[in-house]
C-alpha cells in the first residue's frame, strides 16, 4: 500500500479489453465450521440458539457459525479483563514487550493463512489483504512492543505514566485484523487489558488472533475477545466494568456511544466517519494524482473511513483529469477478491451494497452525471459494485456531504486555492485530506488550512504505526499509532 | 449623612465590547453579610450564540498569528492585571470571608500562571509534536492545532486561578474562549475582562458571559458551533456536559472542582493543553 500512490501511470497500452487467466490464490486455509468466544484465555461455548453465520461476500456462501455473547458473557469478558489487569501492569516491561514481539512475529509467520482468512470473511482483494492489512497489524504490535519500557517518554512531562485499566474496544468490519491491532498493541504496551468486539460480519480474523495469543502464551484475560451483533455491542458499552472504551466506525453509532457513557467518568476514543476531500491543483503531477485519486476511493471497495470521497480539481485542469480517470478506472477489475489481480472485490455485506446502491439513485435523482467503470464481468453471485463517478456534482448534494462508505467518487472543481480550501473544510467531518501540487510552498500551507487529523501531500491512504491517526471536528477524537497514540492508554 | 456608594453594573464581554445581556435581566450580588455590591447580567442563550458567533470570526486569525506574537500578547495581559493586584484581591474578597494574603497569593499565582503560558506558544509544537519515522519514503510529522471554539466554565474553589489556568493554554494554543466564570465569586473574571481590551487580545479571542450555570450549561452543551468545553464543575452539570458531546463530538475536558490549581503540573505543563489541541499528521513523499 505504502508508496503504491506515488508511482507514474504506465497503463499506456489499451488493457481495458485485455482478457485474463485467473490467478487465485489457493483457499487452502482451514476455517472451523463454529467459533465460541475467548474470555480468560479459554474458548467459551456460545449459549444455546446465540449464534451467527458469517458470510463470503464474494459467494453468498456461509463460511462459519460464530457466537453472540450475552449479557453475562460479556461480564465475564471483563471480570477475566479486570483480574488479568493487575497483575499485567506488574509484568515488567520488558516481559510485556516480549510478548507483543511473539504476536508480531506470529502474524508475520501466519501472514497467508490470516490474509486469505481476511478476505474470504471481507471480501477485500488478497492483494490488499496480503501486502497491507497483514503486514501493517503485524508492524502495529512491533511497533508497540517497543513503547512497553520507554513509556516515561510518551507524554511529554509525565514521567510515570499509569495504564487506564481494562478497555472496551469495538471494530468494524472494514479491516477486521488491522483494526484489532491497532486497538490491541497499544492497550496491551501501555498495561492495559482488554475486551475486543469485532464486526459480526467479519469476527474470524480476530478469532484467528486469539489462538495466536493462545499460542504465544499471552496470559489468560489480557485479551478478550467476544463477538456478536448490536445486542452485544449494546451490552458491553453499557456494562460497567471497563475505565476505557475505544470505537471505530460511524459518527452516528460513536455518538450514541457517547451519549451513553455521559454519565460516567471514562477515557474514550473515537475514531469515527469522514467525508475526505481530495485537492488536485493545476500544477500537480497528474498523472501520480491520478493513481492517488483511484487509492484514495477504490481502496477496500471505498470501505475506508478515510477515504478521498469528493475530487476537489482545479477548474483549468478537470478535463484533462476525469478522462484520464475514467481510463484508469476502466482498468480497475472488479471480480473474485481471492484473485491476485483483482483491484476492487465484493462490497462487505447486502446491506452494505443496498445503502452504496441507494446513493448511487440519489446522485442520479439529484441531477449528477454518473459514471460507471470497471474491466471484466460481474460474478453471478456476491455484493459486487462497480466503482463510480459523478461528475457535475453540487457541494449541496448528499453524495458530495454524506459518507457513502462505498466505491463512489464525486468530482467538482474549483478555481482559487480559497475556493478549495473553503469547500474541502465545509463539512462537519475532518478525518483526512489529499493535496496534490508540484510547489512546495502550496502544499505546505494548504496542509495547514486544512481542518483534518491526516494530511497526504501527493499521496493518498498511507497508512504507518508510527504515523498516528485520528480525526478533527465530528470524525472524532484520540489518536491511533505512534507517540500519540499512547496519549490514550495513559492516565496523566 | 454617609455618601451612597455608587453600585456598579458589571456587562458582559462580547467581541472586544461590554453589552448588557439582550435578555435584559441581571441580578444581585451580595456580600457575606448580605449587602449588595453589584449587579451582574444574567446571560441568556441568545448572547451565547452571539459569543460564539465573534469567537469563530476570531479565532482562524488568532490561530495565524506567530506563537511569538501569541506569547508576547498573553504576556501584555499579565503586566495588565500586575497593575491591578490590590483591586483583584480586593474582588475575591468582596464576596467571601478570606484572608488577604491567600487572596493576594492567589492573584499572583494567577500572573505567574498567565506568564507561563506566555512562554509555551513558540515551544508546545517542539514539545508535543514531533516527527514520526515511518517505514517508507516520507517525511512524516505531528503538530498540535487549536480546537475551535472552547467554553471555559469555572465553578471551582478558585474563582480567579482557576479561569486563568484554563483559559490561558486555550488562548496560547490559538482557540477563542468562551468564558463563563464562578456564580457566586465573578468579580475578579469580570476585572480580567476588564484589562483585556488593553492587553491587545484581539476582539472576540477571549469572551465572557456571566449568568446562571444551570441555564447556561445545557446551552453550551447542545451548542453545535462549540467545539471544546474545559469545565470544572461537579456531578450532574459535568455529565450534562459529556453528552454534549454526542452532538458534535466536541471535546470535553472535566476538571475536579476541587482541584490544585496551585501546582505546576499540570496547569503549567504540557499537560494543561489537554483537549484544547488536536494533533495533525502530515505526509509529503520524500523520494522523486
Amino acid at each position: 500500500m505504502s508508496g503504491h500512490a506515488t508511482l507514474p501511470l504506465v497503463a499506456i497500452v489499451d488493457t481495458a479489453t485485455w482478457t485474463y487467466s485467473p490467478a487465485l490464490e489457493a483457499a487452502s486455509v482451514a476455517v472451523s465450521p463454529k467459533h465460541g468466544l475467548f474470555i480468560g484465555g479459554r474458548w467459551v461455548e456460545p449459549r444455546r440458539g446465540a449464534t451467527a453465520i458469517t458470510l463470503n461476500p464474494a459467494t453468498e456462501e456461509p463460511l462459519s457459525t460464530v457466537a453472540e455473547a450475552d449479557a453475562a458473557q460479556v461480564t465475564a469478558a471483563f471480570d477475566s479483563a479486570r483480574t488479568a489487569q493487575r497483575r499485567w501492569m506488574r509484568t515488567r516491561p520488558q516481559e510485556r514487550a516480549k510478548y507483543l514481539f511473539r504476536i508480531a512475529r506470529r502474524i508475520q509467520e501466519r501472514a497467508r493463512e490470516l490474509a486469505v482468512l481476511e478476505t474470504l470473511d471481507s471480501g477485500k482483494p488478497i492483494r490488499e489483504s496480503r501486502e497491507f492489512d497483514v503486514p501493517t497489524a503485524a508492524q502495529h504490535f512491533f511497533h508497540h512492543a517497543g513503547w512497553c519500557d520507554k513509556l516515561r517518554y510518551a507524554i511529554p512531562g509525565v514521567s510515570d505514566p499509569r495504564p487506564i485499566g481494562v478497555c472496551a474496544q469495538i471494530i468494524p468490519w472494514n479491516f477486521p485484523l488491522l483494526m484489532a491491532a491497532w486497538k490491541l498493541a497499544p492497550a496491551l504496551a501501555c498495561g492495559n487489558t482488554c475486551v475486543l468486539k469485532p464486526a459480526e460480519t467479519t469476527p474470524l480474523t480476530a478469532l484467528r488472533l486469539a489462538e495466536i495469543l493462545q499460542e504465544v502464551e499471552l496470559p489468560p484475560g489480557v485479551v478478550n475477545v467476544i463477538t456478536g451483533g448490536p445486542t452485544t455491542g449494546r451490552a458491553m458499552v453499557e456494562h460497567p466494568g471497563f475505565d476505557k472504551i475505544a470505537f471505530t466506525g460511524s459518527t452516528e453509532v460513536g455518538k450514541a456511544i457517547l451519549r451513553a457513557c455521559a454519565t460516567r467518568r471514562i477515557s474514550l476514543t473515537m475514531e469515527l466517519g469522514g467525508k475526505s476531500p481530495n485537492i488536485v491543483f493545476a500544477d500537480a503531477p497528474i498523472d501520480q494524482a491520478i493513481e492517488g485519486i483511484v487509492d484514495g476511493i477504490w481502496f477496500n471497495q471505498g470501505q475506508v473511513c478515510c477515504a478521498g470521497s469528493r475530487l476537489l480539481v482545479e477548474e483549468s485542469v478537470l478535463d484533462e483529469v476525469v478522462a484520464k480517470l475514467r481510463a484508469r478506472m476502466n482498468r480497475l477489475r472488479v471480480g473474485d477478491p481471492m484473485d491476485k489481480n483483482t483491484d476492487v472485490g465484493p462490497i462487505n455485506s447486502r446491506v452494505q451494497l443496498e445503502r452504496v446502491q441507494s446513493y448511487l439513485k440519489i446522485g442520479v435523482d439529484e441531477g449528477a452525471a454518473m459514471e460507471i467503470c470497471g474491466n471484466g464481468e460481474l460474478p453471478s453471485r456476491g455484493y459486487f459494485c462497480r466503482p463510480t463517478f459523478f461528475t457535475g456534482v453540487q457541494p449541496s448534494a448528499t453524495i458530495a456531504r454524506e459518507e457513502i462508505f462505498g466505491p463512489v467518487l464525486a468530482v467538482m472543481s474549483f478555481r482559487t486555492p480559497e475556493e478549495a480550501i473553503s469547500r474541502a473544510n465545509n463539512t462537519p467531518y475532518g478525518l483526512s485530506a489529499g493535496v496534490w501540487t508540484s510547489k512546495g510552498s502550496k502544499i505546505f500551507d494548504t496542509a495547514r488550512r486544512l481542518k483534518a487529523g491526516v494530511i497526504w501531500c501527493n499521496g493518498f491512504n498511507l497508512f504507518d504505526a508510527a504515523s498516528p491517526f485520528g480525526g478533527f471536528k465530528e470524525s472524532g477524537f484520540g489518536r491511533e499509532g505512534g507517540r500519540h497514540g499512547l496519549r490514550a492508554y495513559l492516565s496523566h | 449623612m454617609p455618601r451612597l456608594p455608587v453600585i456598579k453594573t458589571h456587562k458582559l464581554f462580547i467581541g472586544g465590547a461590554f453589552p448588557r445581556t439582550e435578555s435584559g435581566r441581571s441580578r444581585e450580588l451580595k456580600d457575606g453579610r448580605g449587602r449588595t455590591i453589584a449587579h451582574l447580567c444574567r446571560a441568556s442563550r441568545k448572547d451565547l450564540r452571539q459569543a460564539v458567533e465573534v469567537a469563530h470570526a476570531a479565532q482562524p486569525g488568532w490561530e495565524r498569528a506567530t506563537p511569538y506574537l501569541r506569547g508576547q500578547v498573553l504576556h501584555r495581559l499579565a503586566e495588565m492585571l500586575e497593575g491591578r493586584r490590590d483591586e483583584l484581591s480586593d474582588s475575591l474578597r468582596a464576596t467571601s470571608t478570606r484572608s488577604a494574603a491567600s487572596a493576594r497569593d492567589e492573584v499572583i499565582a494567577s500572573i505567574d500562571r498567565l506568564i507561563s503560558m506566555a512562554g509555551w506558544t513558540d515551544k508546545l509544537a517542539m514539545v508535543i509534536g514531533g516527527q514520526n519515522p515511518v517505514a517508507g519514503p516520507y517525511y512524516n510529522f505531528t503538530t498540535p492545532e487549536p480546537v475551535g471554539v472552547i467554553v471555559v466554565i469555572d465553578a471551582s474553589n478558585a474563582p480567579l486561578l482557576g479561569l486563568v489556568s484554563m483559559i490561558a493554554p486555550a488562548i496560547a494554543a490559538g482557540n477563542a474562549v468562551i468564558a463563563i466564570p464562578s456564580e457566586s465569586h465573578p468579580l475578579a473574571a469580570l476585572l480580567l475582562a476588564e484589562s483585556v481590551p488593553t492587553s491587545d487580545l484581539p476582539a472576540g479571542v477571549f469572551n465572557l458571559l456571566t449568568g446562571e450555570h444551570a441555564e447556561l450549561l445545557p446551552q453550551v452543551a447542545t451548542h453545535r458551533d462549540i467545539s471544546g468545553v474545559l469545565a470544572a464543575v461537579k456531578e450532574p452539570a459535568a455529565a450534562g456536559l459529556r453528552a454534549g458531546a454526542a452532538e458534535n463530538l466536541k471535546r470535553v475536558r472535566i476538571v475536579d472542582p476541587g482541584s490544585d490549581f496551585e501546582s505546576d503540573e499540570p496547569w503549567s505543563g504540557a499537560s494543561a493543553f489537554d483537549g484544547l489541541v488536536d494533533f495533525k499528521t502530515i505526509w509529503h513523499p520524500a523520494a522523486t
